[in-house]
């Protein structure tokens, strides 16, 4: 293709009319190529939330215990004893369904440099996953390379993969959506940011070498997916864990001593942004030569050196007199490492080639002068609520089709692919609680953490369903005893240029922000991921689901007393919550009316804080030997995963009615728990005085669930009903 | 009990080895570098679990060649004790210091699930806290486990003993046809062997991540405490 820069080429980049013509105002004249690349890359949706800027400045980002919130690589909380946890999750949809193992595999990397980058070593890894219809040959593609390219990558850099979730919808077919999530501990006082300072000091470059990999995969992931989606391969970066191991013991090795200034990794357009955010947020000026770049390809031009997408690079600023110092670490390591620029008082990044200049922009309009839209939106208006729904197939049969069901069988055969243990310190694996939990080295704190969102009930209502994803993750931490800290979001959507699509964003982020304030939950990191949206050759074009990810954690003083799913035998089940019977948007009115109708559970913040801060105490005061909460499937799923996790079976007592017994059973109220305690009457008691509601609803023993009604079903039969579903579609 | 982890680019599971070593022995390890070239005084080496080199050759294939190894072999024929931990144990059979090889898991994927081992000897320094037939959990961690070795080293192993321990059902039964049973399809259910001395031992398995009480279970102490009273004394 031509590459002479004009308002074509700009389109091409994916720069409107009007962003080239600021360009044009801003330079003075006509960029070289180079310099229209990273204008068209730093102002593209991946790098500068155009889009989404107005309505993310709405979220609570402020708590005390918060250290730094959005705006670095990843946000900081105090977790006690001088130590913090840093943590964000970040998406990598188009890339992992064009080339599954290699975008999920670079996603892991790339969210992992974003921890480490500020000084944390990474403890742990969880994710977000979201599929097509699992009856299509291109999903279980998709799903056997994610899977692979996560625990490949992780696997082999040794940080544990704790947690996570997935979900099925024909939705996702031409765009799953792949996030990742890395948690990492670092001292309070050793926590490395990325403004550059200090006029004359080198700028360093080390890790990987750089190809031609990934050019302009930061503007891939702000275009709509077409039927050619499959040539855009080559814009996919591959990963190598090895590499990202050394630069993680190197940079931590380095990071002990005081020769860093400032860090940041190169991510989504690479050298560019992390030359052009290090310099604009230090307020300096940047001088790279691109000579002095290690490149792994020959003859690569400045244009695609400064937009490559290679892995496993990470840009530093260091003190002059311990450059040395630096070098020899990295040169234990094997890893490449080369000054390749310096810090100037000009304001400006300068990007020399082969004793040309290739580019010479100012720094301050480049970023201040980014485009921002209040792009036009349009409220879908709620579905009504449902009506009275018959039950056409009796407890038995509907349990055992939901616990089939792709949406809540076992994810074992997922989870038996990631290393969980690594690093030592794994106190809860997947699927032992709500939350993972993995102790803090050299302290007996546990940090829990989940990820969670209910696309269903955003796409019927995005503000309930944002709220609901933040009040899960807050309640599943909550579940283990853990107290609920912070946030991180990874906003999934469609094209924003769509105004339904715009006010399903918005209405998304109102609710999350409602949810952080009620329950004192800041956000303080996150990524966005828009226009993912499938345009097919009929011209139609169709968004995913909204998914507002929620990756939350917490904290526990002492990890032994932390709680998961299994109970012991001789215990009383108690419910703690008000169990209306909420069927709208419920897996039991999709999976066995096969309708996806009505509104979403309703989310009354105050009893989620009321009822959650109740079952915290309980279970700080030793009163609680299994907890969970009620989610997809309502109550007796939640029941029959507990009995699946434990071997031992229970007896529930006819409940009293409010509702249809279908609807007691498979509601998916909110703000509930199912708590198995020894002390039952000490509960209750609590409970009532504390004007938490509470209701006695059987007792722990033998072998299987047993209700009043007269259905039993072993836990070995539904282990196996439930253990099905994975091992069925991806090993034939 | 005096220990030194060997340290590859690309080992992960050294801190994992260096708490366990500790909360059983009392004692801190002593890091290595692979690039060293004199061991210092030891009773024990662990070569601890990752992906050496990236394991982007043969798992284990190239840290077999770096120089401590050359130390590590001489300290082996001197009769001092190694322990080798998946990569550690892929390394040691690439060294040749353990007989045998890892392919590939049978089902083609990386396996990562608590699993059960039988103790095949009590009569090494790695199993003597053990009694034989002592069933155990133990985490897999791994792609390349599947043991496999000629007919006959086999048996040369089953007759002299030298088999540590084998994969095995919660109840403790071995079916090496069975993936339930032997998930990685290693050869007779093989998951650990002994050198010809008994002193060289080599696992896939993770006992070092079931240590602590803290942490819900400790079937792995066994090994380390075993190899504490062998080597104090």
């Amino acid at each position: 293709m031509s590459m002479t820069v004009n308002a074509e080429l700009a389109a091409r980049f994916g720069l409107s009319a009007e962003e080239y013509q600021k360009v044009l105002d801003i330079m003075g004249r006509v960029p070289s190529l180079t310099e229209l690349g990273i204008f068209s890359v730093m102002w593209s949706e991946h790098c500068s939330y155009k889009s989404s800027r107005v309505h993310l400045k709405t979220l609570p980002t402020k708590a005390p215990w918060v250290i730094h919130g959005p705006g670095e690589n990843a946000g900081v909380v105090d977790i006690g004893e001088g130590l913090a946890a840093v943590f964000k999750m970040e998406s990598h949809n188009h890339p992992s369904f064009i080339e599954p193992y290699q975008g999920a595999a670079t996603g892991v990397g790339g969210i992992l440099r974003d921890v480490f980058t500020m000084g944390a070593r990474p403890v742990a890894n969880l994710n977000a996953l979201r599929f097509g219809d699992p009856s299509l040959p291109v999903t279980r593609r998709v799903i056997d390379g994610v899977v692979r390219g996560i625990g490949g990558y992780g696997n082999c850099v040794g940080v544990p993969t704790v947690g996570g979730e997935i979900n099925f919808h024909p939705a996702y077919n031409g765009n799953p959506l792949v996030n990742a999530m890395t948690v990492g501990i670092a001292r309070t006082d050793k926590i490395f940011l990325s403004a550059a300072a200090g006029i004359g000091n080198p700028v360093v470059y080390v890790g990987s070498k750089t190809g031609r990999d990934g050019i302009h995969g930061a503007t891939m992931s702000s275009a709509e997916f077409d039927e050619h989606a499959a040539s855009k391969r080559p814009t996919v970066q591959v990963g190598d864990p090895f590499t990202e191991k050394l630069l993680i013991e190197a940079c931590l090795e380095l990071m002990a001593t005081d020769a860093i200034v400032a860090i940041q990794d190169m991510g989504a357009a690479g050298l560019t942004s992390s030359a052009v955010e290090m310099a604009g947020k230090g307020g300096v000026g940047i001088e790279l030569d691109l000579d002095k770049v290690p490149q792994r390809e020959t003859g690569m031009t400045a244009y695609e050196m400064m937009l490559s997408e290679s892995q496993e690079r990470m840009l530093m600023v260091l003190k002059p007199e311990r450059t040395e110092t630096a070098r020899t670490i990295f040169e234990k390591w094997d890893l490449d490492f080369a000054v390749v620029g310096v810090l100037t008082d000009t304001a400006r990044i300068t990007v020399r080639h082969n004793g040309r200049t290739e580019a010479d922009i100012p720094l301050a309009p480049l970023a201040d002068e980014a485009p921002l839209y209040h792009r036009p939106l349009v409220h879908t208006p709620p579905p009504g609520r449902i009506g009275i729904v018959a039950d056409p197939v009796g407890i038995e049969h509907a349990l055992l089709t939901l616990l089939a069901c792709p949406d809540l069988a076992s994810r074992a055969w997922v989870w038996n692919q990631y290393d969980s243990g690594v690093g030592g310190q794994t106190s809860r694996r997947p699927g032992a609680a709500d939350a993972a939990i993995v102790r803090v080295e050299g302290t007996r704190r546990g940090l829990a953490m989940t990820t969670d969102c209910t696309p269903r009930y955003c796409q019927a209502d995005a503000h309930a369903g944002g709220a609901q994803a933040v009040a899960e993750a807050w309640r599943n931490i909550t579940a283990t005893g853990a107290l609920p800290l912070a946030v991180t979001d990874n906003l999934n959507f469609g094209n924003p240029e769509k105004p339904e699509i715009m006010g399903q964003f918005a209405d998304a982020v109102r609710g999350m922000g409602e949810a952080c304030r009620a329950l004192d939950f800041p956000v303080v990191s996150g990524n966005v991921s828009l226009y993912n949206q499938t345009s097919h050759p009929n011209g139609i074009s169709t968004p995913i689901l909204p998914t507002p990810a929620i990756g939350a954690i917490g904290v526990i003083e002492d990890v032994t007393k932390a709680v998961g799913l299994a109970m012991p035998e001789g215990c009383e089940l108690v419910l703690i919550g008000e169990i209306r019977g909420e069927l709208g948007q419920s897996l039991w009115l999709r999976e066995i009316c096969h309708r996806e109708e009505g509104a979403p559970p309703v989310i009354d913040l105050t009893a989620e804080r009321r009822n959650g801060d109740f079952v915290r105490r309980m279970i700080a005061e030793g009163r609680v030997e299994a907890c969970h909460d009620i989610a997809d499937g309502g109550l007796l799923v939640t029941i029959a995963e507990m009995v699946m996790a434990s071997g031992t079976g229970c007896y529930l007592e006819r409940p009293h009615f409010g509702t249809s017994l279908h609807a007691w059973y498979f509601g998916e109220d909110q703000a509930c728990y199912v708590i198995a305690t020894k002390q039952a009457r000490e509960l209750i008691d609590a409970a009532e005085s504390s004007h938490v509601p509470v209701r006695h609803l059987g007792r722990s023993g033998g072998d299987a669930l047993v209700l009043n009604e007269g259905m039993k079903l072993s836990a070995e039969r539904m282990r196996e009903v439930n253990g099905a579903f994975f091992p069925k579609l991806m090993e034939r | 009990m005096k220990a030194g982890i060997v340290l590859f680019p690309g080992t992960n599971r050294e801190r994992d080895m260096a708490q366990a070593l500790r909360l059983v022995s009392g004692r801190d390890p002593v890091m290595l570098w692979h690039r060293d070239t004199s061991l210092p005084q030891l009773d024990l080496v662990v070569l601890p679990g990752g992906f050496s080199f990236g394991d982007y050759l043969r798992s284990g294939a190239m840290g077999a060649h770096s120089p401590l190894m050359r130390e590590i072999r001489s300290f082996a024929e001197r009769g001092g004790h190694v322990l080798g931990v998946c990569n550690g144990f892929q390394i040691l059979t690439e060294a040749q210091l353990l007989p045998g090889a890892l392919l590939r898991n049978a089902g083609m994927r990386f396996l990562a699930q608590e699993h059960f081992l039988r103790v095949e000897t009590a009569d090494s320094p790695f199993t003597r806290d053990w009694s034989k037939g002592d069933v155990f959990r133990a985490p897999l961690a791994h792609g390349d486990g599947n043991y496999t070795a000629a007919p006959d080293v086999l048996d040369r192993l089953e007759a002299e003993d030298r088999v540590a321990f084998r994969y095995v059902s919660a109840q403790g039964q071995d079916d090496a046809a069975d993936r339930r049973c032997n998930p990685n399809g290693s050869q007779r259910s093989i998951a650990g062997v002994l050198s010809e001395n008994r002193r060289v031992c080599g696992l896939m398995p993770h006992p070092e991540n079931l240590v602590d009480p803290d942490l819900g279970a400790t079937d792995g102490v066994p090994l380390f405490s075993s190899l504490v009273k062998s080597l104090v004394a």
